[in-house]
């Protein structure tokens, strides 16, 4: 009887694993799958801006290796300054895709470093359900870890980063992010020093490969904090937190990028905090268990005197160290996370980048969907009961909510949490009520016995086999009616054996619904579910798959494709000198340097502010000053984008407000009010002369009028101000087809200046009639 | 007459840390010795930089990073060897070893790497 009860509980067991293995390859292909909508409606394209950086990075790495990746200078950007490729490129990415290229190529199956790149994401979101599976798992148990996997499948938030060609660090960053967070719990349950080390790695691939690792380093010490003041201390949480520390420390300072920030930057001087704070406590219980308490009161009376003193006097160093630097420590950009404000102030570059504002409240219900009302379901069961991994997951979303709020790039960061948590919540649903359903079947008179076995049974079987049960949960009906079945036959043998164990587990009270409301609410889950999977699937397909380098339109007489901005690269390519310079505005900066391998003057990178702040005062002055700008860079194209035949919303003109605040925050000649009439920013024939007059103004409606006879500008609803007026210091060498990127050359500087020499600024009247005689004689132009 | 009651007190103290630590079964105590070498260490190192200046900064990180580091390992041996920690009972000791030298093995590694 007995044998046979393992027996079956083995075979239900192996069952329940197959089964979720079989659900777990399901998930993973579904979320490759559900990325490659860019690849089917458009071609297997890198998409946006910062992926074309990181393919021209890969492409150097394939060809030239590694070392010489790691030493690799750039002198094809920032012109005239270069930029340390090795040094400020977070290299995980990179790295990744370069060896996944490296070992197909091994195995002689010819992937071209292009299609790695592109598809390289998807791969990746495949592993992050995964580790999302296992990092639920280790919190709550397989089946809220298969809901969350799944969940985190098609979450709109983190399809929108890791589209098939959509090759950026997020793509990789979430996996080792959730992955980290996955051993940090495995570590906080089992104690062991193996899953510490694993950690340590794993913390130091998400620093290789993003910028937000700061998140880990200071949640992580956050919780072990919360866990020490809730009197959850215990030697585990020693051995999840200090190796790591240490070892991750270390291994950040590896990386170039990060160096000795990892341990002079605010960022980092939590974890250090808490290290000294849980060596504190560590030793106040070491001693503690060896002394006997009246002792141990003794001693605290007497360290608490004694360390208050010295606590102080060191905490008093520190705060006049951090204090004295302008920033107290922190970045800009982490500094801007705290204070939201900040930006805005200070820093207009950052505050100019359209991922760097905050969030509507749409975005919320677009990105997550249903999710957002089931994290705080999910929540309150992670109270029933709380275990250290499910306060880590508690804290996980509180932060990440409130920091999602502050830049709507960081939603990313809360889509992993609010999986976690909804998927929580769901498979606590699935099971109160897929218990109810069994417990009350109608069988008959046997629901009280069926009631009294089925508590007991589920009381004091160990978890393996709730596990089964809750994995058998998440499916459908048959898979119920076949567990009550075996149910039924168990307990009857069990009820003559276990008799005085029953009596004692009805004490424990589970929660039985009434049977038609579990019914309705199954389904009405089920419903929900279908909803979240339907809008996943919308907005992957019609919200996030866009290249944003090809554009389509539908009119009436089709599908239009407008590829002029590869058509632009391409003329650039083929019809310049290898070593000419194009100036354009930061965003074109990383796809000129790939696509059309120029020389850039200032690049999507933006860490030189005054070098932006030239160029934007270069495109907001007249055209004599702008060309003296650009000769002073050794500029010979100018490259603008212009959206007004096609009504394209993200032209230079939109952004053109920017290029003057930035420019004027370092040129004081440069001032916003000068280009707003009555605050208000126009083009058209009320705009100020002073915008009729700049370089960005001219070079993008420069015979525009000869489109459609009167200039009207599709995007800005009117006709422009100035129609008909000539360059002289420019000339343009092409449009693209539908007008969105113009071409200009600058002239080369005239041989003869006529009238007008230096000298003669400091002679006599004679001088000044020879002035007077020169600026009428330049001031020939017929149309100004 | 304060004074000599904190004094008698912390003679006490003193007196009963000693005894209850002396009952420690020795492979601990070797481990403890083994953790304060470690520290010591790193003292020193600290020390010297501040005398000496802490160019090649990355030679002193690695360098106290590496005591500090081989410390916390040992601690952590500590925990999982000590018999009295219920929550390691069935946790065979060399199982714990194991992972101490692992986890030294990258640690090392790594120091090696960064101390250029």
């Amino acid at each position: 009887m007995a044998l046979e009860d393992t027996q079956e509980k083995a075979v239900r067991h192996a069952f329940g694993n197959v089964l979720s293995l079989f659900v777990l390859l399901l998930i993973g292909v579904f979320a490759f799958s559900i990325r490659l909508f860019s690849v089917i409606k458009y071609e297997s394209v890198i998409h946006e801006f910062d992926p074309y950086f990181n393919y021209r990075v890969t492409q150097y790495l394939t060809k030239n290796g590694v070392y010489d990746f790691w030493n690799w200078f750039d002198d094809r950007t920032w012109y005239p300054l270069g930029r340390v490729i090795g040094g400020t490129v977070y290299p995980g990415l990179t790295l990744t895709a370069g060896t996944i290229w490296w070992i197909l190529n091994f195995f002689n199956i010819p992937l071209s470093v292009e299609t790695v790149c592109v598809f390289t994401a998807p791969i990746f979101s495949a592993f992050a359900s995964w580790a999302a599976y296992l990092l639920t798992k280790e919190v709550k148990g397989v089946g809220a870890g298969l809901t969350a996997a799944a969940l985190l499948a098609m979450v709109p938030s983190y399809i929108s980063r890791s589209v098939a060609g959509s090759y950026d660090n997020e793509a990789v960053a979430i996996f080792a992010l959730i992955f980290t967070f996955y051993l940090y719990v495995k570590t906080l349950n089992t104690g062991s020093l193996f899953y510490a080390t694993l950690n340590a790695l794993a913390y130091f691939y998400m620093v290789c490969s993003w910028g937000g690792y700061t998140f880990i380093i200071n949640l992580i010490p956050m919780h072990v904090l919360l866990c020490i003041i809730t009197g959850r201390y215990s030697s585990r949480l020693y051995i999840a937190y200090a190796p790591l520390v240490v070892l991750g420390t270390l291994l950040a300072a590896l990386v170039p990028v990060v160096g000795f920030n990892a341990v002079m930057t605010s960022e980092h001087f939590a974890s250090f905090l808490v290290f000294i704070i849980i060596h504190v406590v560590a030793l106040a219980y070491y001693i503690k268990g060896i002394l006997t308490p009246k002792m141990f009161k003794v001693a605290v009376t007497l360290v608490v005197s004694v360390g208050m003193i010295v606590c102080v006097a060191v905490l008093a160093i520190l705060i006049a160290v951090v204090a004295s630097s302008p920033t107290k420590g922190w970045s800009g950009r982490s500094l801007s996370l705290l204070d939201p404000t900040y930006a805005s102030k200070y820093i207009p570059i950052i505050a100019s980048v359209s991922e760097h504002q905050p969030p509507t409240w749409p975005s919320y219900f677009m990105d997550i969907n249903v999710l957002a009302f089931l994290v705080p379901a999910g929540i309150i069961a992670c109270f029933f009961p709380l275990s250290d991994a499910s306060s880590f997951a508690v804290l996980y979303i509180v932060t990440s909510v409130y920091f999602s709020g502050v830049m709507v790039r960081l939603m990313l960061v809360l889509a992993p949490a609010a999986c976690i948590m909804s998927g929580i919540a769901l498979s606590e649903a699935f099971d109160v009520f897929g218990r109810s359903i069994k417990l009350q079947f109608p069988i008959g008179n046997q629901t009280d016995d069926v009631n009294a076995g089925n508590s007991s049974q589920v009381s004091t079987n160990n978890s393996v086999k709730q596990e089964s049960e809750k994995t058998e949960n998440t499916l459908k009906e048959r898979p119920v009616k076949k567990s009550k079945k075996k149910e039924k036959e168990k307990e009857k043998e069990k009820e003559k054996s276990e008799s005085t164990s029953i009596t004692k587990q009805i004490e424990k009270k589970l929660l039985i619904l009434p049977f038609e409301a579990s019914l309705v609410a199954i389904v009405l889950l089920v419903l929900l579910g279908s909803f979240y999977v339907v809008h996943s699937v919308w907005a992957a397909a019609e919200a996030y798959s866009a290249p944003s380098i090809v554009l389509t339109s539908r009119s009436h007489d089709g599908l239009h494709v407008f590829d002029d901005f590869r058509e632009a690269y391409a003329w650039l390519r083929h019809n310049t000198d290898v070593d000419d310079k194009v100036a354009s505005w930061w965003d074109y900066g990383y796809q000129t340097t790939a696509m059309a391998n120029r020389t850039v003057i200032v690049d999507n990178n933006t860490w030189n502010n005054t070098h932006i702040a030239t160029v934007g005062t270069a495109m907001s002055s007249p055209e004599k000053a702008a060309w003296d700008i650009f000769n002073s860079l050794d500029v010979k194209y100018v490259l603008v984008v212009f959206g007004g035949l096609v009504g394209y919303p993200s032209d230079d003109i939109n952004k053109f407000l920017w290029m003057v605040r930035i420019g004027g925050g370092v040129f004081p000649h440069i001032k916003e009010p000068d280009y707003l009439r009555d605050g208000q920013y126009r083009i058209d024939s009320q705009a100020t002369p002073t915008m009729l007059n700049c370089l960005m103004y001219k070079l993008s409606y420069y015979r525009f009028v000869e489109t459609d006879g009167r200039g009207f500008d599709r995007v800005r609803h009117t006709e422009i101000g100035k129609k008909y007026f000539k360059l002289t210091h420019f000339e343009e060498v092409f449009t693209t087809h539908h007008w969105m990127v113009r071409i200009y050359k600058l002239k080369p500087a005239k041989n003869r200046i006529r009238g007008q020499t230096k000298k003669s600024k400091s002679k006599t009247s004679t001088g000044k009639n020879n002035q007077k005689r020169g600026t009428r004689a330049t001031k020939k132009n017929p149309y100004p | 007459m304060g004074r000599s009651t904190t004094a008698k007190d912390a003679e006490a103290l003193v007196h009963s840390l000693r005894s209850a630590y002396s009952a420690t079964p020795t492979n601990l105590k070797i481990i403890d010795f083994y953790i304060a070498f470690a520290v010591v260490t790193a003292l020193i190192q600290v020390v010297y930089m501040a005398i000496v200046g802490s160019f090649p900064f990355n030679s002193f990180l690695s360098g106290v990073l590496s005591c500090v580091g081989t410390a916390v390992l040992a601690v952590c041996l500590r925990i999982q060897v000590n018999k009295e920690n219920k929550e390691f009972k069935d946790l065979p000791p060399e199982r714990a070893f194991a992972d101490f030298v692992l986890c030294n093995l990258v640690l090392h590694l790594v120091i090696i790497n960064f101390l250029g």
